[in-house]
């Protein structure tokens, strides 16, 4: 083996200077990222010199732009065999380019979409001083209830570095799932973390509850990327590598040539149960699973509605698919160690999940609550550690984002004086007041919970179905309880929509435009399409369903 | 290919259901009268299913067999034996009843929105419910069935939770109060128990990796499929729990009097004529046939549950002081014996509990919707409210007799035959079940004469006084249904001989032999 193949992308740099030379990057296979990236900086620089009053169509045109080109090229590269045959591992093994990335990826994609239509909504709140507004602060720096915030608002400011942030954020969670080495992983965490910090800071209104939901996501999510840090030192310190590769042939024993400087500690099984530990904690933070599930609630409800949409769907993505290739490719030799750990992660997530949130009295918690339970019937078919499992977490992935970014859509829409009306109290008989706007949340309440025909009820048999096939039939007895136990809160809602009498002072459904309803639309069409036909998609996620290594 | 019938008879009411709910808010008429056309033709097709089957052909008849989610091992697969034909007929029939007699039960009392359309959803959802029923007793493939055997909950709960009798005790705060919590208990209960079943369904698969009912039937019984003892009881377990929920068998049942004493009563007949005739029937079709040995294992417990079930709901019913929840008792004690009927295991008891299913549908349907147009009147469901409506409407307490009459299984009506095959089929068997089980007979004689008695004879209250007699559109209801219960009383014979050889197979797919007389007088 030559001395340049033990070094990865990032490694490079410590070599002497003499041995430099050019990395291959394979441009094509990292289109989508490249692209998504490009347009960031790009949005960036409209910041910096597009005249204020253009920038919000600008910003927008190049967020949907760039998306719609990214997810064309991730077509493209399915369509030309690098989901399967041509599957493969790009920019020296920082990448990893096959099924499951690009279908996370796609995922992805359109979940940011969506997101980018609910940012660039401006019709809900009132126009303030003759200027529309959208549901971000008109200007993120000026203290809450100050001078300087009442100016911003009267001159019309818009805090359009949303879209760049948005993009930021988009472009790590590509990476993400897609990352076959323990840095790239690490730095794809913290360059779609840090926008999501920012982005939850800058509520239009209750300014405070917003910034505060900022700064425990960030204070817990800086923990949690600690951790993760901590643990692929531990690691590194065991395989002498942070390649994924790498370290699962020094797991299985295969390695081909020893490094006599890391002789001494490679292969001590204590580095890597611990550092393994640290680094899937800092995974299941980011997807939420109990007991790191503490800041979920409280990030869901301050954030911008549209922003917790966003993140709700697309973070989750992101961070189950690298726990997934984290416990497919690099540890599977270990399974015997984490699958125990993880059962039991998984049994009190979904149980903890959908018990607490039967107390809840705020919609925005409630669907926190209920993404919580979300991550441990994901996590069941985690853990199934079969290729049925991997392909029945990419389905049910898929499946969640649309009805997450469509339910939180609608709860843009419902309104009072303060903003949105968030209090369940508030929602009492809105059946009666606009029947449409609550039969869709309806569908959408219908298919968390997973009654046949919605896509929740397909993604939910898919899960149980590979965790029962691997013999994990305790796990589907728990599902299937805290299923419902999880039916009795959304059942709950859709009693005080339809069943209760409408208040006098109640919220007003405010009427969207074109593109929050799209979001909605899309959202509840593929929620019903993948509940009657979810062949195509299973068959899909069948076939991105293998980890190249 | 040949036109699909089965799919069209499923698919018709649905697309009815969509057309309903699309009609605009002011042309409610027009939307009543576009259910009920949509529900004659599913008559219309549910005759033609009848007409088209052949009793002594092959086991499933009219077979669709297409992929649906090869992902799964889940096909679209349609077919009906006898039992199925029967039920799907019952369904066909009762619903345009159910249609005519809530015709102004949806009317909107207040004004909400302007996209507010309670009479719309209304319709639709009974044709909804209508559509997922018959493609339940359709259904080949067990997941399919799972499917709409749970969607089938939310439009039900919808029905049971949105609407409610006009007039109230309490006032419409409480009643709304009592709706939804009524609905909502329904779809908890019901929801618990197809999530149980969902696991059961998952674990099937495991075993036998396809869910196509034929295929695993067949290969357990040519032996290619085997299961262990264990796994096939706790799979057994998992169906008949979803089942017992949905039929329902003590002490799941607790939700039915709430469903159905706040529900208004074609409503209530749709529940407990229609719905839960699914849960019975799946007992049939899928506890026996997949899991032939775990349920000869469980027989002995559920036969005990299924007594409880007839003595407890009869003891109920003859306390209630509420016509509906009185009904609802009663109901629970006749799933007794259909339950027993079926795990009798003798030919005699499963052709009666299939009859009865279907002469259960129908008297209940006469009982409830006459109780009904009576509540309607009053303006109550107090038993204590009444008295002496003979007096005042005569052709309105006749109806109700025979209804009544026909509850307590009168010979001559036709629950008479159904509940004398079941007693017989359970007898020869279990003779000491079958004994115990005829005492329901007699507390069904108590609470229905009572009942009669209490609302319909004695002084003539004041508030019944100007009580009108039952209108056109009520005798179109009522009189189909009565000549129907005196006819199958007299001639069970059509649907007997349709019953008969689907029950001969499920017989056989248990392995079991009807006790020969002499042999039962040689011990």
């Amino acid at each position: 083996m030559s001395a340049s193949a033990v070094h990865s992308l990032w490694t490079m740099a410590a070599d002497p200077i003499e041995k430099i030379q050019a990395p291959k990057i394979e441009y094509g296979q990292l289109s989508p990222t490249l692209i998504v990236i490009g347009a960031a900086i790009l949005g960036v620089l409209i910041e910096a010199f597009v005249p204020r009053r253009s920038r919000y169509y600008a910003q927008v045109f190049v967020a949907i732009v760039a998306l719609a080109a990214s997810f064309a090229a991730v077509v493209g590269l399915a369509a030309g065999g690098y989901a399967t045959t041509k599957a493969g591992i790009a920019a020296m093994g920082a990448i990893a380019v096959d099924g499951p990335a690009l279908f996370l990826q796609g995922t992805i994609l359109l979940a940011g979409l969506l997101g980018v239509f609910t940012f660039a909504e401006r019709r809900l709140d009132p126009a303030a001083h003759g200027k529309r507004v959208d549901s971000f602060a008109a200007q993120a720096a000026s203290v809450p209830g100050s001078d300087s915030e009442k100016a911003a608002v009267k001159a019309g400011f818009a805090t359009t570095e949303v879209f760049p942030l948005l993009l930021f954020a988009i472009g790590g969670m590509l990476i993400f799932p897609a990352a076959n080495d323990l840095l790239t992983l690490f730095i794809a965490l913290e360059v779609f973390s840090l926008p999501l910090y920012l982005l939850c800071a800058v509520a239009r209104r209750k300014r405070l509850m917003s910034q505060e939901a900022a700064v425990k996501y960030f204070l817990l999510g800086a923990f949690a990327s600690a951790f993760t840090l901590f643990g692929i030192a531990l690691l590194y310190g065991y395989a002498g590598s942070v390649s994924y590769a790498t370290i699962a042939q020094v797991v299985d024993g295969t390695v081909q040539n020893v490094s006599p400087a890391l002789a001494a500690t490679m292969g001590n099984d204590a580095l890597l149960l611990v550092g393994g530990a640290m680094l899937v904690m800092g995974l299941l933070f980011k997807v939420g699973a109990v007991p790191f599930h503490m800041w979920t609630p409280d990030v869901y409800q301050g954030a911008p509605t549209p922003v917790t949409g966003f993140m709700a769907a697309a973070t989750k993505v992101a961070a189950f698919g690298a726990l997934l290739r984290l416990l497919y490719v690099v540890l599977p030799g270990l399974r015997w160690d984490w699958r125990p750990v993880m059962w039991a992660v998984a049994i009190v997530t979904m149980l903890g999940g959908a018990i607490v949130a039967i107390t809840q009295t705020d919609i925005k918690r409630l669907l926190a609550y209920s993404s919580i339970a979300h991550a441990g019937f994901i996590l069941a078919g985690v853990i199934a550690t079969s290729p049925d499992g991997v392909s029945s977490v990419l389905f049910y992935l898929g499946a969640y984002s649309f009805v997450t970014i469509g339910a939180f859509a609608v709860v843009t829409l419902v309104r009072d004086a303060g903003g949105e009306a968030t209090h369940l109290s508030k929602w009492a008989g809105l059946g009666r007041r606009s029947p449409l706007v609550a039969a869709v949340f309806a569908v959408f309440l219908l298919a968390f919970a997973g009654i046949p025909l919605t896509s929740g009820f397909a993604g939910k048999f898919a899960v149980f179905k590979a965790a029962a096939e691997s013999g994990a039939g305790a796990i589907v007895v728990i599902g299937v309880i805290s299923s419902a136990i999880a039916a009795f809160f959304y059942i709950r809602v859709i009693v005080l929509m339809f069943f209760s009498q409408p208040r006098p002072e109640g919220p007003t459904v405010a009427v969207p435009s074109p593109l929050t309803m799209t979001a909605i639309g899309v959202g509840v069409a593929v929620t019903l399409v993948l509940g009657v036909a979810p062949q195509y998609f299973l068959d899909l996620a069948g076939q991105a369903g293998v980890f190249v290594r | 290919m040949s036109f699909p019938l089965l799919t069209a008879t499923a698919v018709l009411p649905a697309l009815g259901a969509i057309a309903t709910a699309a009609v605009p808010a002011a042309k409610r008429t027009a939307a009543k009268w576009l259910a009920l056309v949509v529900s004659l033709a599913t008559l219309a097709l549910a005759v033609t299913v009848l007409v088209r089957f052949d009793p002594d052909g092959a086991r499933y008849q009219l077979t669709e067999s297409h992929a649906w989610i090869p992902e799964f091992g889940v096909r679209y697969e349609l077919g009906v034996d006898g039992i199925a034909v029967a039920l799907i007929a019952l369904t066909a029939v009762l619903i345009p009843f159910i249609i005519l007699a809530g015709w102004h039960d949806a009317d909107p009392l207040e004004t909400g929105s302007k996209r507010w359309r309670p009479t719309q959803g209304f319709f639709a959802l009974i044709l909804a419910v209508e559509a997922m029923v018959i493609i339940s007793f359709e259904a080949t493939d067990v997941f399919l069935f799972y499917i709409f055997f749970e969607a089938m909950l939310i439009p039900m709960y919808f029905l049971i939770g949105g609407f409610g009798d006009r007039a109230h005790e309490h006032g419409e705060e409480t009643a709304a109060t009592q709706r939804s919590y009524a609905a909502v208990k329904f779809l908890l209960y019901n929801l618990v128990g197809g999530l149980i079943m969902l696991a059961a369904v998952i674990g099937l698969y495991v075993v036998a990796g396809n869910f196509s009912l034929t295929e695993i039937a067949e290969a357990r019984a040519n032996g290619s499929l085997n299961m262990a003892t264990s796994t096939e009881r706790w799979l057994f377990l998992g169906f008949f729990f979803a089942f017992a929920v949905k039929a329902p068998l003590w002490p799941l049942h607790t939700w039915l009097p709430n469903a159905m004493g706040e529900a208004t009563a074609p409503v209530a007949v749709l529940i407990t004529a229609v719905v839960d005739k699914v849960g019975t029937f799946a007992m049939l079709r899928f506890c026996l046939q997949l899991f032939p040995e775990a349920s000869k294992w469980a027989t002995p417990a559920i036969l005990v549950l299924a007594l409880i079930s007839i003595i407890y709901g009869a003891l109920l019913a003859v306390g209630q002081r509420d016509i509906k929840r009185l009904v609802a008792y009663a109901s629970i004690s006749h799933f007794g014996f259909i339950i027993m009927g079926i795990f009798a295991m003798t030919s005699q008891g499963q052709s009666g509990a299939t009859l009865y299913m279907v002469n259960h549908g129908i008297s209940t349907a006469a009982l409830m919707l006459v109780a009904g147009f009576l509540i309607s009147r009053r303006g109550s469901r107090l038993i204590a409210d009444y008295g002496g409506v003979q007096k005042v409407a005569p052709v309105l307490a006749g109806t109700f007799l025979i209804g009544g009459l026909a509850t307590l299984s009168l010979p001559g009506l036709a629950p008479f035959v159904s509940e004398f095959l079941v007693l017989v089929g359970t007898f020869s068997r279990y003779p000491v079940v079958g004994i115990i089980a005829t005492f329901g007979i007699v507390l069904a004689a108590l609470y229905t004469l009572v009942l009669y008695q209490r609302t319909m004879t004695g002084p003539v209250k004041a508030e019944v006084k100007h009580m009108p007699d039952l209108r056109v559109r009520e005798l179109v209801v009522v009189a189909p249904l009565v000549v129907l219960l005196i006819f199958l009383g007299v001639y069970p014979k059509p649907v007997t001989d349709i019953v008969n050889p689907a029950v001969k197979q499920t017989m056989s797919d248990v392995h079991k032999k009807d006790p020969q007389p002499e042999v039962e007088a040689a011990k």
